[in-house]
């Protein structure tokens, strides 16, 4: 009989006030008995719908089956058969609009805890394994090059290495996990998880080359010359995208990439880092993205009195995760709704040129918004609603409004093409790109989009590679 | 690991290093920059390429102790290594179809000139240098230049070598006396390239500057090296660092440039005085 609780089982976290001020994981996890409880709503449906709202269609009833059975491992068997980063996607996939979109139990009331289940299979794997490791595949003898190590670059490589390839992931920057290091906040996904991620990809043999900027220090070309048969190319969003608007050049606006990244990778936030962060009392971040509700939350972390969310749309057209949005409201976060900025404000010593204060930020002048007819998204078109300005004080901007392609691959890539904003083009059933042998995913291929997507994309490039390999 | 083949010291706060990075050496043109990490946990700071050995598979490097990281990595000797070396980024300077060149150097900022002097001077245009210090004992790469360029001018600001007196003067002089540059070069401190951009506008010669902004990444990501020109945002990592003078926003770039100041000047102290406690 199913446990007919119409509330999901609450995620332990910690306490809003306390969490705001460190950089401690906010949510704690489900205990065994939580688990074994919440896995009881689990009504099995004969079509499980669920398993069609996940992009790596994982077996969700059946693991479930597993959990609520105490049989963890075999729970974490069954999720490995279709994903490779447990640990992450149960930490940040967007539930609500994937898998649990779909749950039966989610029409009444609310659906079952999938994500909140695949992170507790994962975290009492990485807990109780007992050393017995999967064998070693043995080495079919093929190289696949791997351009990138967020998450779609390490999905690829690890499913190509399961299957014998030898496969060498570059990374541009001098630690792997992408946008899992440099961008998401380790309160929200601690970094040990994504290293025992990489270290699992290590010991199936994979190899990881740091340092390496494909299109600069090395091109997709010379890869075929050092005798690599394919390439998977994950190498991630790119430039972060500006508004335009007056003052984004004052000291104390940041790029949410440049400020997430001075803190997650350079640890900026830890005393005596050498790398160097403002910190500011009043903050501004400008998007309503799981990456501005990241910078915002880290900008309290860093000791800010007020934070703002500054979006120019409703609540309802907010694109961040809900979970992420909920936590940001019960730490305190401001959020300015319907109001987009139309200026940054810099202080000016008009008698003293040399003053040291001039040039930092001290506001940003918003303008009220309404919603009018939907756009081409399909979400009703903010318009400006006259004389309605009004000047927030603050000493911090950070811009979270997305980004664009970055250029290195294609600008030295001849065949590589590109479509009119310069993400990747490719099939998408295979990941296939208009050059024989490259294939790519994730956002250097889609823009920002979330890590899930980007490991399936890594998943479809992987089984094709092995198509185009095994017949070549 | 990267590993430090060479060192020597230029003058009392300019040193050269040579570092073992075959991929980088392979690629590096004059104008480029890399990236580089002395050691875990280290700030991640650009420093242009000041010369390759291709076979040898080594970059040179010339830097001056401004910052704390700056003297940690003047505390590493040959055979020390590096955390991270990661390059080259950026785009080489353009160099096609100049036939007479004027390469303006200031401070450690002949560094960065030298390479591209060389590089013009082997492609056969004629190069006259122009390059200035603070004082003789600042003075660095004089050979080189000397044998990199036809003609060349050595300026300090207190007269204790060459000329007396700023960069701009020769190069105002030579443009008064219709000198005909295809373009003019300056590499150096921000205000030196303001005036010599000043300078060359009214004769409307072509004038590049290579700008060094502060950086994170370098490969297109963060955003932090971001400049007006043109009334555009670029990126130095990706679009530069070489841009166009005439177009480039100076004042805004020098006051970014000291966003930090604070926090650059205490952290630079704070390793001095841990410095000093070890010779103790």
């Amino acid at each position: 009989m199913a446990n007919m609780s119409p509330k999901k089982n609450p995620m332990p976290s910690q306490e809003p006030a306390v969490r705001a001020r460190n950089f401690d994981e906010v949510t704690l996890g489900y205990t065994r008995e939580m688990a074994i409880d919440e896995a009881a709503r689990c009504l099995h449906c004969k079509n499980a719908p669920c398993v069609n709202g996940c992009p790596v269609n994982i077996h969700i009833p059946d693991f479930i089956e597993r959990v609520k059975e105490g049989d963890f491992e075999g729970a974490y068997g069954v999720i490995s058969l279709s994903s490779s980063l447990p640990a992450v996607c149960g930490r940040v996939c967007p539930q609500e609009t994937q898998c649990e979109s779909k749950c039966v139990r989610g029409i009444k009331a609310e659906p079952v805890g999938i994500g909140r289940l695949e992170r507790f299979v994962a975290d009492y794997h990485n807990e109780h394994a007992t050393g017995e490791v999967a064998a070693i595949p043995a080495s079919n003898g093929h190289r696949v090059a791997v351009v990138g190590s967020g998450p779609s670059g390490l999905t690829c490589a690890g499913d190509l290495a399961k299957l014998g390839y030898q496969v060498t992931v570059f990374e541009a920057l001098h630690l792997a996990g992408g946008v899992l290091v440099y961008g998401i906040p380790e309160f929200r996904l601690p970094k040990k998880i994504v290293a025992k991620e990489v270290e699992e990809l290590k010991r199936l043999g994979v190899k990881i080359e740091t340092d390496v900027v494909i299109g600069k220090t090395l091109t997709v070309d010379e890869l075929f010359g050092m005798g690599y048969e394919a390439v998977f190319i994950g190498s991630g969003a790119g430039l972060p995208r500006f508004m335009g608007i007056p003052g984004e050049s004052l000291k104390g606006v940041y790029s949410a990439n440049e400020f997430l990244t001075r803190n997650n990778l350079m640890k900026a936030y830890r005393d005596g880092s050498a790398t160097p962060i403002l910190h500011a009392k009043k903050v501004a971040v400008v998007g309503g993205g799981n990456v501005a509700m990241d910078a915002a939350r880290t900008a309290l972390r860093l000791g800010a009195e007020k934070v703002y969310i500054v979006y120019r749309r409703s609540l309802e057209e907010l694109p961040a995760r809900k979970e992420e949005v909920e936590h940001a409201m019960e730490e305190g976060i401001d959020f300015r709704l319907l109001q987009n900025p139309v200026e940054i404000l810099g202080y000016q010593n008009p008698d003293d040129k040399r003053d040291p204060k001039n040039g930092f930020v001290t506001g940003i002048k918003v303008i009220k918004m309404a919603l009018g007819e939907p756009d081409a998204s399909g979400r009703r078109r903010p318009v400006e609603v006259p004389g309605s300005e009004e000047v927030i004080d603050v000493d911090c901007v950070v811009i979270s409004i997305g980004t664009s392609p970055n250029p290195l691959i294609k600008n030295t890539t001849a065949g590589l093409e590109v479509n009119s904003h310069g993400g990747i083009i490719v099939e998408e059933a295979t990941g296939k790109t208009s050059k024989e042998g490259v294939y790519a995913g994730g956002d250097a291929v889609t823009g920002a989009a979330t890590v899930i997507l980007a490991m399936g994309a890594g998943k479809t490039a992987a089984k094709a590679i092995d198509e185009y390999l095994s017949n070549k | 690991m990267y590993r430090i083949v060479n060192k020597r010291e230029l003058n009392p706060t300019v040193t050269m290093m040579d570092i073992e990075a075959p991929l980088v050496a392979n690629k590096a043109e004059a104008g480029q920059f890399i990236i580089l990490r002395v050691d875990e946990d280290g700030e991640r700071i650009p420093l242009t390429v000041a010369g390759c050995d291709r076979e040898a598979g080594t970059v040179k490097i010339i830097f001056q102790i401004v910052g704390a990281t700056t003297a940690l990595l003047n505390r590493k000797e040959v055979g020390d290594f590096l955390a991270d070396f990661v390059g080259p980024l950026g785009r080489a300077t353009e160099t096609e179809g100049v036939k007479k060149v004027c390469v303006v150097g200031g401070g450690v900022g002949c560094a960065i000139a030298l390479p591209v002097a060389e590089k013009f001077h082997r492609l056969g245009a004629e190069v006259h240098s122009i390059v200035g210090f603070r004082s003789k004992d600042l003075l660095i790469l004089e050979d080189e230049f000397r044998s990199a360029s036809t003609k060349l001018t050595i300026m300090t600001d207190d007269g204790s070598y060459g000329r007396q007196g700023l960069v701009t003067q020769p190069l105002a002089e030579a443009l008064a006396a219709g000198e005909q540059y295809d373009e003019v070069i300056a590499i150096g401190p921000l205000v030196m390239m303001k005036f010599v951009v000043a300078t060359c506008k009214p004769y409307g010669v072509k004038c590049v500057v290579s700008m060094n902004p502060i950086m994170i990444d370098g490969t297109g990501m963060c955003g932090g090296c971001r400049l007006t020109v043109g009334g555009k945002t670029k990126f130095a990592c990706v679009d530069g660092p070489d841009f166009d003078g005439y177009e480039v926003d100076f004042d805004e770039a020098m006051m970014r440039g000291a966003t930090y100041r604070d926090f650059e000047k205490h952290a630079y102290d704070e390793a001095c005085n841990l410095f000093k406690g070890e010779v103790r």
